[in-house]
């Protein structure tokens, strides 16, 4: 195995056994991966959210942009890029390959 | 509509530990469980599981791990994990991989199993299997793993790692990486239970210990992305204690295969505590209103030099099973802190280990 590097072209989504999901007992997003469980901030959630298994890395860093326009793009796309990377490296993250 | 919130100022548990059964294949001289192993008439039923399941969901457990002695043993555990799937439990299989293979693993996973964790004794196969104590156990477990990964499921090996098989670190990780696990870790072991009746047999020296430790240090880097390493190291040799499961009663709930609920596994050792069972409290209860899983929580129990001390929320005055086996006493700091009155229990029991290893006490039913 490879290890797993995020650049923009990436079309990334959740490797398989990993859960994403809202938690009711403590009402947050939870990440649950084999005997780990990540808290994603609210900024991380978001971009979960996003991984919709088509939109490259690049694609969803543009949608970032706009949402948050007061931002500079490379600022937002160096936090992106840094936040998937670390989650690829925790093997929560797989590369969805295309159809 | 009312808005207050009756909710006690405890988090829920995050991990149910279900130790189904201690019936197990294998002899390892440092198993957790304890001394004195439950039969199979005591084990709780199937229904008596899926109950606490249920309730464990309830109450905010996110994941379930299912361990023993060996879970396998026990007829009933696809049932199990089908029942912890339905609950959104995550569920994980800590095995040994002896009592088993593919037709198992694949029903687990139809079930909805999230995960296998599976233990090794060694890479060497003879040394391996004179550990556990059941010769042809290595073959068994490299063919489970083969099966796992066939099932599509995420492996991670666990390895014991002390005195006699630290040599072999390097290999153990490249075994890893040959049978498709993500992730592996290498534990020391811990002192408890049979592993303290066996002590002097696994502690390893300091320059073992630093040498292990540099191999790690090394392969996380070089396998950043590919392997990760987990590393328990023998508290022992520290200079702090480890956080004990993260406080007593503050993330975990273990519960024995006779239903008696635990904060960890060598708790029920400890005097004067009455731990509740799942046959007569909920689970609720036992987190939230029991005094054996208050006994311990918090700070407010602690006596100096932790009482005052900056680690005080970050090691939780380390492990209350090792203040009481060591020191006598559970409401003491963890002898393993350097600040600790009692260190130099450590330090006897260190020296207590540099002859050449004794020969291994097997667990056994007595
Ligand atoms: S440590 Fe060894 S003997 Fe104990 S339950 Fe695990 S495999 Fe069995
Ligand atoms: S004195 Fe207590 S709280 Fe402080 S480091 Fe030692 S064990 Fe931890």
């Amino acid at each position: 195995m490879e290890r797993l590097i995020v650049s923009n072209e990436t079309v990334l989504g959740l490797a398989p056994h990993i859960v994403f999901r809202f938690e009711e007992q403590r009402q947050r997003w939870v990440i649950l991966a084999p005997e780990r469980l990540l808290l994603p901030d609210e900024q991380a959630v978001e971009i979960l959210k996003l991984l919709d298994g088509k939109a490259g890395v690049g694609a969803i860093i543009d949608v970032l942009a706009e949402r948050y326009s007061g931002a500079p793009r490379e600022l937002i796309a160096r936090d992106v890029t840094a936040m998937l990377q670390d989650l690829a490296d925790k093997g929560c993250l797989a590369r969805v390959d295309a159809h | 509509m009312s808005t207050r919130i009756d909710r006690p100022a405890i988090d829920p548990p995050l991990a149910l530990l279900a130790e189904l059964t201690h019936r197990c294949p294998l002899r390892c001289p440092y198993c957790s469980n304890p001394v004195a192993l439950a039969r199979a008439s005591e084990e709780l039923s199937a229904a008596e599981w899926i109950g606490v399941l249920r309730e464990a969901a309830a109450l905010g457990v996110l994941q379930v791990h299912f361990s023993g002695g060996e879970p396998m043993a026990r007829r009933d555990l696809a049932q199990l994990i089908a029942a912890a799937s339905e609950h959104g439990l995550y569920g994980n299989l800590i095995t040994s991989g002896t009592l088993g293979g593919s037709a198992e693993i694949e029903v687990f996973a139809k079930a909805g199993l999230k995960h296998v964790q599976l233990s090794f004794q060694d890479v060497a196969p003879d040394n391996a299997d004179r550990i556990a104590g059941l010769a042809g156990a290595h073959g068994r477990k490299t063919a489970f793993a083969a099966a796992v990964r066939a099932a599509g499921l995420p492996l991670t090996l666990n390895m014991v790692v002390h005195r006699q098989n630290l040599r072999g670190l390097p290999d153990m990780i490249d075994m890893a990486l040959a049978l498709g696990a993500r992730r592996l870790e290498v534990a020391h072991v811990q002192y408890y239970a049979w592993a303290l009746v066996n002590r002097a047999a696994f502690l390893p020296s300091r320059a073992e210990l630093d040498e292990a430790t540099a191999v790690v240090k090394a392969a996380r880097e070089r396998l950043k992305g590919v392997l990760t390493i987990d590393y328990v190291i023998p508290d022992y040799h520290a200079r702090r204690p480890k956080s004990c499961m993260n406080g007593w009663g503050r993330q975990f709930i273990n519960i024995m295969p006779t239903g008696k609920a635990v904060p960890c596994h060598a708790a029920e050792t400890l005097p004067g505590l009455d731990f509740p069972s799942v046959r007569d409290s909920s689970l609720a209860d036992i987190w939230y209103r029991s005094a054996a899983f208050n006994r311990f929580r918090g700070t407010d129990w602690m006596a100096e030099p932790c009482r005052s001390c900056e680690r005080r929320e970050i090691d939780w005055g380390g492990c209350r099973c090792q203040a009481f086996q060591l020191a006598g006493d559970a409401s003491r700091t963890d002898p393993v802190c350097a600040l600790s009155p009692d260190h130099e229990l450590v330090g006897a029991a260190l020296a207590g280990a540099a002859a050449s290893p004794p020969a291994f006490v097997y667990r056994q039913y007595r």
